[in-house]
């Protein structure tokens, strides 16, 4: 495979100015051409970010159909049947379509900046990856108005459900799977390829931001988990249409083995979209403590356990499927033991506030909110580890309540903490105060409203992936309900926060935020179109 | 360094990443597939999953354990969308380890035409897997039945001695499948043969 490198203009051009109209002798592409062609990084971080923006408002559609049939017992607004359906396209659009495009665009936008490159290394690959995206999402969306109906059988499809008893479109599916695939791997290598080869001279691996080591590790995640979903889709195609029997017992196939092939994909994929989070919050935490990010050293260590044990204990997700006692005891203590590198993280966040001069900016205050909230999800996971104790919760609405609050308030607050830290960078102005107080109040009240209540209707038996309830869960789903349409609004907010911020505003210096140390502050806000075309002097500081 | 041979050394090294990551790429999707044997091994191997040899095992002759009794538990299902009963004329038996027993299995084919299929074991706990030995069991092969048609088929089956003491109860599970007509075979019947471990 042939590299392509950023076409680098002659040195007398480097210093030139931000829109470089003619620079490399052609004129650049307008209008939807150059958003088509495009092979700047930072454009194809803005269009991964407006992508992930629009995928998260059509999978928070689907959710509050989910809640409104929710919102009392009994059967209202939809039938069983396109009730399975929201669920499952909730799921697959808020994991690939949302929170994995989104830091993948962050990773565009800030990696090549936080290293000092002038783009990423494959810039060319890179277009391509973005551009799978949409394609794989219409094809996805589209079975919904096949015959028979989209995919019904919930995120993971397991097999036999999604094989057998699947609606006919579900090759669809599959294909429109393996091309979002296709697109995170294409990422993956090129962040890989980028970090290991474009850092400014005298940037050692030990002196790169957090953000750049923990996309480093996903990507190295990605390399590794992708081609496994790859292989069991595949499998579930083979199945479908060419009368194997991977997952068909009928023909020697176990059906129990779709399980362990899918969460050994699925484990590393949970940690796939949560540490790219903990980059974002150890870059934020430390600027607006105005002291240096406590225990640098141990964070990456801990970044790389986390990682790695991430592939020892995928069948915490199969307690009840039959185990044996020793793998049940097996994966019960490996689980438990991701609580320790993920306390080194809580802790050092912590010990970076400790005696800092704290202020609280709109990226602070989402940043908090995710120590706080993403610590709740931590613990109803320590909860689920518990073999004996997960024969209870497991596929109860408790399980809903822990995943949603490690991707919610979790990952999906660490993005948003990202996108107002980074704005001024992207536009040149500060995001509107005002509008984004509101934001954050508003939307911590309603995430909380919304999967609080889901933690006790949980322990007390109510199943998920369910479209009615018996009575006992009323009060605790009306409740759930209106903070999901409270949450769901005030997002709204947050994209008129963006248009506003595009727009004007309060301009932003280079240093846009007092205690900001990385080499993204070095360079204009907003960031002009190419950056370190010479690459910048880098002084390593003492993590 | 000139800013020319920074490129030419960047390019080398980013063509190095790109070629090694694609080899740990294919590498990945060769493993998914490589686990899928590499499951069934490690099942057959320890027995995890519950799943029987499907072929017939000799008997081993060994002293019958009267000292202890082991309740053995029969469950049959039927599939969705085949028309078929599978009955066991007893729901449960006890015995001894080492000791060779007879069961008896009723297929009958409800539908108005000739259809295929096949019962699935499965043994639980899965433990005992491993020290279950089937002589002969409707389950090695596919049958067919014609509209209306039954049929009865054994299973003849030996708990070994070395079963561990903590397993009181052994569950076997029969599921029915239908199958496609070309993969059945014609209905077993053959003599119930004693084998010999000599």
């Amino acid at each position: 495979m042939a590299s392509h490198l950023p076409p680098k203009p002659t040195p007398q051009h480097s210093t030139a100015t931000a829109g470089g109209m003619a620079e490399a002798g052609h004129a650049r592409p307008r209008g939807l051409m150059r958003w088509l062609l495009t092979t700047n990084h930072k454009e194809i971080g803005s269009l991964y970010l407006i992508f992930s923006l629009t995928m998260f408002f059509i999978g928070g559609i689907f959710a509050l159909v989910v809640r409104a049939e929710l919102f009392q017992p009994g059967l209202q607004l939809v039938r069983p049947e396109f009730f399975n359906q929201m669920t499952t396209m909730h799921g697959l659009i808020m994991v690939f379509g949302a929170i994995m495009p989104a830091f993948v665009g962050l990773a565009n936008w800030m990696v090549p900046l936080q290293i000092g490159a002038p783009d990423m290394a494959l810039p060319r690959l890179n277009n391509f990856s973005f551009w799978l995206l949409p394609v794989a999402f219409a094809l996805l969306l589209s079975t919904l108005l096949m015959p028979g109906g989209g995919p019904n059988f919930g995120w993971t499809f397991y097999a036999p459900l999604s094989t057998t008893y699947a609606p006919p479109s579900t090759t669809f599916f599959i294909l429109s799977l393996h091309i979002a695939g296709i697109s995170s791997i294409l990422g993956a290598i090129n962040i890989i390829a980028t970090i290991l080869n474009l850092r400014a001279p005298g940037m050692r691996m030990m002196d790169m931001p957090l953000f750049v080591w923990t996309w480093l590790i996903t990507a190295f995640l990605l390399i590794a988990v992708m081609p496994v979903l790859a292989g069991v889709i595949t499998m579930m195609l083979m199945d479908i249409n060419f009368g194997t029997s991977f997952f068909n017992a009928a023909g020697g196939g176990d059906p129990v083995l779709f399980q362990h092939l899918f969460w050994f994909f699925g484990h590393p994929e949970v940690y796939i979209m949560i540490l790219p989070a903990f980059g974002i919050v150890s870059a934020i935490i430390p600027t607006f403590s105005r002291k240096r990010l406590f225990g640098y050293a141990s964070m990456v260590y801990a970044t790389a356990a986390i990682a790695l044990l991430s592939f020892l204990v995928w069948a915490h997700h199969m307690f009840v499927v039959g185990l044996p006692l020793v793998a049940e005891l097996f994966f019960m203590y490996t689980t438990m033991l991701i609580a320790v590198p993920t306390g080194v993280k809580i802790f050092n966040w912590v010990a970076t506030m400790f005696r800092g001069s704290i202020s609280f900016e709109p990226p602070m205050l989402f940043a908090l909110a995710f120590v706080v909230q993403f610590t709740v999800g931590g613990f109803s996971g320590l909860m689920l580890a518990i073999s004996p104790a997960d024969f209870q919760y497991h596929d109860t609405y408790f399980v809903v309540a822990h995943f949603h609050y490690v991707l919610v308030p979790g990952a999906l607050f660490a993005i948003l903490a990202g996108a107002y830290y980074w704005l001024p960078k992207w536009t040149g102005h500060y995001p509107n105060l005002r509008l984004s107080q509101w934001h954050f109040w508003l939307s911590v009240i309603g995430v909380n409203l919304t999967f609080f209540p889901m933690h006790f209707s949980g322990l007390a038996g109510m199943p998920r992936r369910i479209p009615d309830y018996a009575l006992q869960f009323a009060d605790f789903n009306l409740a759930a309900s209106m903070g999901a349409f409270l949450f769901g609004a005030s997002q709204l907010l947050f994209v008129l926060v963006i248009i506003k911020c595009v727009r004007g505003g309060e301009k932003a210096p280079a240093k846009a935020w007092e205690g900001a140390e990385d080499l993204e502050w070095s360079v204009p806000s907003p960031a002009p179109l190419h950056t370190f075309e010479t690459p910048p002097d880098f002084h390593p500081h003492q993590h | 360094m000139s800013h020319h041979d920074e490129q030419a050394t960047n390019r080398d090294g980013v063509r190095r990443t790109v070629t090694r990551t694609l080899v740990v790429l294919a590498g990945m999707f060769a493993f998914a597939f490589a686990l899928v044997p590499l499951y069934d091994v490690f099942c057959e191997v320890t027995g995890l999953n519950g799943k029987t040899s499907n072929t017939a095992q000799m008997l081993v002759h060994e002293e019958v354990d009267t000292s202890r009794m082991v309740t053995v538990q029969f469950i049959t299902r039927a599939s969705a969308g085949l028309p078929w009963e599978l009955d066991v004329e007893t729901r449960q038996v006890r015995v001894h380890p080492g000791q060779s027993n007879e069961v008896s299995f009723t297929f009958r084919n409800r539908g108005g035409e000739a259809s295929h299929a096949k019962a699935v074991p499965s043994v639980s706990p899965s433990e005992a897997s491993v020290h279950l030995r089937k002589l002969s069991c409707f389950c090695f092969q596919e049958q067919r039945l014609a509209g209306g048609e039954r049929l009865e088929a054994p299973l003849v089956f030996q708990l070994t001695r070395d079963l561990p003491a903590d397993i009181k109860t052994v569950t076997l599970v029969y599921t029915l499948y239908p199958v496609q007509p070309a993969q059945a075979a014609v209905s077993p019947r053959g003599p119930i043969e004693e084998g010999d471990s000599a």
